[in-house]
C-alpha cells in the first residue's frame, strides 16, 4: 500500500481517491472538453454549411472541416473522458492505488501528441479524407501517424486500468466481485483492445503505403479492416456510457441491479458479439457474401442488440425499483414524475437513455439489415443515426456525469446552475432534431459528406424534393440549438474549474452529493410486477421498433428489382 | 449496496432473475431469431438483393468493356460534353464507370426489362446513388460490382455520387432514362 499522504477521502460521497490517479483523471476530462469544443465549432461549420439556405463554407473548407469535426468528437473527445472514466472505475471504486502512475502519464502524453499531430495534418488542408480515410485517397503521414500515437497511448492506459484492477484484487481492497459500474468499465477497455489491434493492422500498413513503402492497399480490405476498428470505437462508447448509466442511477438513487447476473450477461454480450457485427458498414460492397453478411449481422448483432435492449430495461428498471422502494411506490409512473428533473446528472443521462434507445437503436438495427441499406447506404441518414447514438447517447451521458464529477473531482462548485439545469434538454432536444431531420432527408436520398445537395456546377444536376431541403433547413436549425447546448456545458465546465468557489478537502457540500444505498427490492410494484412502469415504457418501445422496422421493408419492396 | 459497490451477494450469480427482466429477454431473443429469418427469407421471396457477382479486374479492362458497349449501342450524345447515351439490348451486360468527377455513360433502359448491369471505379471510391429510386451501392477500384436490375417505373433517374471522393464530388451526378 502506497503511503497514506497519497489518498484523500471525498467528504461529500466517501470515495477514496489517490492523488496520483485524481491528477490524470482532471487532465484527461479536461482535455476532453478541449477536444469537444474543437470539435463542436466544426460542427457548428457543418450544420451551418449544410443548410440549404446558409450554405456558409467553400467545399475545401467544408471537406476539410468535416474531416476534423469526425475525428475530435468521435475519437478525440470520446477517449480522452473514457480514459478518466476508467482511472474512476478502477482506483476510486476500488479505493486502491492507481498502478503505474507514470506509463499513465506516458499514455496521456502519447494520446496528446498524437491528436495535435492529426489535427495539424488536417488543419494544413492535405488530409481532407474523413475520418474514414478510405484507400487509395490518402492523406498526409502525418494523418495516420497521429492516429497511431494517439491509438497506443490509449492502449497504454487500457493497460493501466487492468494493471490496477490487478492490485486491487492482489491487496484484497475489495470483497467480492467488481463492481457492476467497473464491469462495464472492463468491458469497454477490452473492446479497446480490440479495437486499437484492429487499427494497427490497418492503419500501420496505411501509414507505410502514405510514405511510399507500401506499394498498394486493397480498398475492400481496407473497408472491411478499418471498420473493426471504426465500428467497435463506438462499442467503447457504448459499453462506457452504459456503465456511466449504472453509476448515475447509483449515485441519484442508490440504485442496485435488478440482478447481477442479467446486467452483467448483457456487458459480456458486447465483447462477444459487438465486433463481428462492424460487417453491417459492407453490406453493399461487392466482393462480400451474401452469407458473410447475413452471419455476422445477424447472430452477431442481434444479441448484441439484446444486450443493449436489456440494459434498456434494466437501467430504469433499477431506478424505478429504486424510486419505490423510497416511497414513490403509487400507479405506473409515480417514480418517473417525482424524478429530480432539475438536476442536469438525472435528466442528462435519462435523455441520453430515452434517445440512444429510441432514436439511435431503431435506426441502427434497421439500417443493419443487409437489404434495407441498399435504401440507406451513405445517404446522410447514416450520420443521423449516429448522431443520436454518439453524440446524444455517449456525449450526454458523460455530460452528466461531469455535472456530478466537477464538485468533487475539483473541489469547486458548480457555477451557473441555473443553465446547467436545462442543458440536458437543450441540446438533447437539438440532438435529436439534427438526428431525426437528417434520417428524414436520408430517406429521400440526400448523400452524406457532400458540399452542395443542388449539385452547383455539375453537367446534369438532380433536383431533389422540396421536403429534403426543408428537412435538411430543419436539420441545419436543430444543429445551432444543440451548438448553443454544447457550449453552455463547456462554460459551465469551464467556468466551475478554474472560477468556481472552492470547497475545502473535508467541507460538505449542502446538498448531499450521493444517495444511500437500496439495500432491497421487496414489496414494490403492482400485483407481482416489481417494475409495471419500465415494463410498459420497454413495450412501447418494441412496438415503435417493430413498426419501424417493417416500415422500411415497405420502402424497400417499392424499389428497382435487383438480383 | 448499489451498482457502485461490490455485489452485496458474494454468490450473486445464484440469485434468482427479476421476472420482468426473463420476459423481457424472452422477447428480445424471439424477435432477434425473427429479424435473422427475415434477411434469408427476403433472398426467396423479395425482389430487392444484390447478387454475389462480383470480379477483381483492372480500371484499364473496365474502361475497355464499358467503351465496346457505348461504341455498339450509342443511340445519340447530350450535353456539350456529347456523353453517350447507350440503349442496351435487353438482358445484355451494361457497364456504368465511375471517375473523377463523373458517372459515364448515360443509359437508357427498358421498364420492366432486367439488365446485367456492371459499375466499377477508376481512381478513388465512389458511392452509386440512384434517385429517386434510393439504391444505394458503394463502388470500388479494382472491383467489378453485377447487379441485375429491373427498372420498375419509366423517367429520368440520376445516379449521384455518395462517397466522398474530392473537390469535384459534387458535381459527379450522371442519368439513367427507363423508357416504357
Amino acid at each position: 500500500m502506497a503511503t497514506n499522504n497519497e489518498f484523500r477521502t471525498c467528504p461529500d460521497t466517501g470515495l477514496l481517491f489517490h492523488k496520483p490517479a485524481e491528477t490524470l483523471m482532471r487532465l484527461n476530462a479536461v482535455v476532453a472538453v478541449v477536444f469537444l469544443m474543437f470539435g463542436g465549432i466544426f460542427g457548428l461549420l457543418v450544420g451551418l454549411t449544410r443548410w440549404p439556405a446558409v450554405h456558409l463554407l467553400p467545399a475545401d473548407t467544408f471537406y476539410l472541416v468535416l474531416t476534423s469535426h469526425g475525428i475530435n468528437v468521435l475519437i478525440f473527445w470520446v477517449i480522452f473522458f473514457e480514459v478518466a472514466v476508467l482511472y474512476f472505475c478502477s482506483s476510486t471504486l476500488l479505493r486502491v492505488r492507481l498502478a503505474t502512475p507514470r506509463m499513465a502519464w506516458l499514455g496521456f502524453a502519447l494520446m496528446l501528441i498524437g491528436a495535435v499531430t492529426n489535427n495539424i495534418a488536417v488543419l494544413s488542408g492535405r488530409s481532407s479524407v474523413m475520418m474514414t480515410s478510405y484507400v487509395p485517397m490518402s492523406a498526409e503521414p502525418a494523418f495516420y501517424l497521429g492516429l497511431i500515437l494517439f491509438a497506443v497511448g490509449a492502449l497504454i492506459a487500457c493497460f493501466v486500468f487492468l494493471g490496477t484492477l490487478v492490485i486491487a484484487r492482489a491487496e484484497k481492497t475489495y470483497e467480492g466481485s467488481l463492481p457492476l459500474v467497473t464491469f462495464g468499465a472492463l468491458t469497454a477497455a477490452i473492446i479497446a483492445i480490440f479495437t486499437i489491434a484492429s487499427g494497427a493492422i490497418i492503419l500501420i500498413p496505411t501509414f507505410l503505403w502514405s510514405v511510399g513503402y507500401i506499394s498498394n492497399i486493397d480498398p475492400l480490405m481496407y473497408r472491411v479492416i478499418w471498420w473493426a476498428l471504426g465500428h467497435s470505437s463506438q462499442q467503447i462508447n457504448v459499453a462506457a456510457h452504459v456503465a456511466v448509466w449504472y453509476a448515475i442511477a447509483g449515485v441519484v438513487f442508490g440504485a442496485k441491479p435488478l440482478s447481477e447476473k442479467v446486467s452483467r450477461t448483457a456487458f459480456l454480450m458486447y465483447i462477444l458479439f459487438l465486433q463481428l457485427a462492424s460487417a453491417h458498414h459492407i453490406l453493399v460492397d461487392p466482393g462480400v457474401s451474401s452469407e458473410w453478411k447475413i452471419f455476422n449481422t445477424s447472430y452477431a448483432m442481434y444479441l448484441a442488440v439484446m444486450a443493449s435492449m436489456i440494459h434498456g430495461l434494466t437501467v430504469p428498471g433499477s431506478i424505478e425499483a429504486a424510486q419505490r422502494k423510497r416511497g414513490f411506490n403509487k400507479g405506473l409512473f409515480e417514480w418517473l414524475r417525482k424524478a429530480p428533473w432539475g438536476n442536469p446528472t438525472f435528466s442528462g443521462m435519462f435523455l441520453s437513455l430515452i434517445i440512444f434507445g429510441f432514436i439511435g437503436g431503431i435506426s441502427g438495427v434497421v439500417m443493419g439489415v443487409e437489404q434495407i441499406n441498399l435504401i440507406i447506404h451513405n445517404t446522410i441518414y447514416v450520420p443521423g443515426h449516429f448522431h443520436a447514438t454518439v453524440a446524444t447517447g455517449t456525449t450526454l451521458a458523460f455530460m452528466a456525469l461531469t455535472y456530478w464529477l466537477v464538485p468533487i473531482l475539483f473541489r469547486r462548485k458548480l457555477m451557473l446552475a441555473g443553465l446547467a439545469k436545462i442543458q440536458p434538454y437543450i441540446f438533447g432536444l437539438g440532438m435529436s432534431g439534427v438526428a431525426l431531420f437528417m434520417m428524414g432527408a436520408g430517406t429521400l436520398g440526400v448523400p452524406r459528406r457532400h458540399w452542395d445537395m443542388a449539385f452547383s456546377g455539375a453537367t446534369m444536376p438532380y433536383d431533389f424534393p422540396a421536403a429534403a431541403y426543408t428537412l435538411m433547413g430543419l436539420a441545419g436549425a436543430s444543429v445551432v440549438l444543440a451548438v448553443i447546448g454544447g457550449a453552455i456545458f463547456i462554460l459551465v465546465v469551464v467556468l466551475s474549474v478554474f472560477f468556481g468557489k472552492r470547497l475545502g478537502d473535508t467541507e460538505k457540500s449542502a446538498v448531499p452529493m450521493i444517495a444511500q444505498p437500496v439495500t432491497s427490492y421487496e414489496g414494490i410494484g403492482i400485483g407481482s410486477i416489481a417494475i409495471p412502469g419500465t415494463l410498459v415504457l420497454a413495450m412501447v418501445f418494441l412496438a415503435s421498433f417493430v413498426l419501424y422496422y417493417f416500415v422500411n421493408w415497405k420502402y424497400l419492396a417499392q424499389t428497382w428489382g435487383l438480383s | 449496496m448499489s451498482s457502485l459497490s461490490p455485489p452485496a451477494h458474494k454468490i450473486w450469480w445464484k440469485e434468482p432473475i427479476e421476472r420482468v427482466e426473463i420476459m423481457w429477454i424472452g422477447i428480445c431473443i424471439v424477435w432477434g431469431l425473427l429479424m435473422t429469418f427475415m434477411m434469408p427469407y427476403w433472398h426467396v421471396v423479395g425482389k430487392q438483393n444484390l447478387s454475389n457477382e462480383a470480379y477483381r479486374i483492372t480500371p484499364a479492362y473496365f474502361q475497355k468493356k464499358a467503351q465496346e458497349v457505348v461504341d455498339k449501342h450509342t443511340v445519340r450524345v447530350e450535353t456539350d460534353q456529347k456523353i453517350p447515351v447507350v440503349a442496351p439490348p435487353v438482358g445484355s451486360d451494361v457497364y456504368l464507370v465511375a471517375r473523377l468527377w463523373e458517372w459515364w455513360p448515360i443509359l437508357e433502359l427498358k421498364k420492366d426489362q432486367s439488365y446485367r448491369l456492371h459499375i466499377s471505379s477508376m481512381d478513388w471510391q465512389h458511392g452509386f446513388s440512384l434517385q429517386p429510386a434510393n439504391i444505394n451501392a458503394q463502388i470500388m477500384p479494382g472491383y467489378d460490382m453485377v447487379i441485375t436490375v429491373t427498372p420498375n417505373k419509366a423517367g429520368t433517374y440520376s445516379v449521384v455520387c455518395n462517397e466522398f471522393c474530392g473537390i469535384g464530388h459534387h458535381k459527379m451526378v450522371g442519368k439513367i432514362y427507363v423508357k416504357e
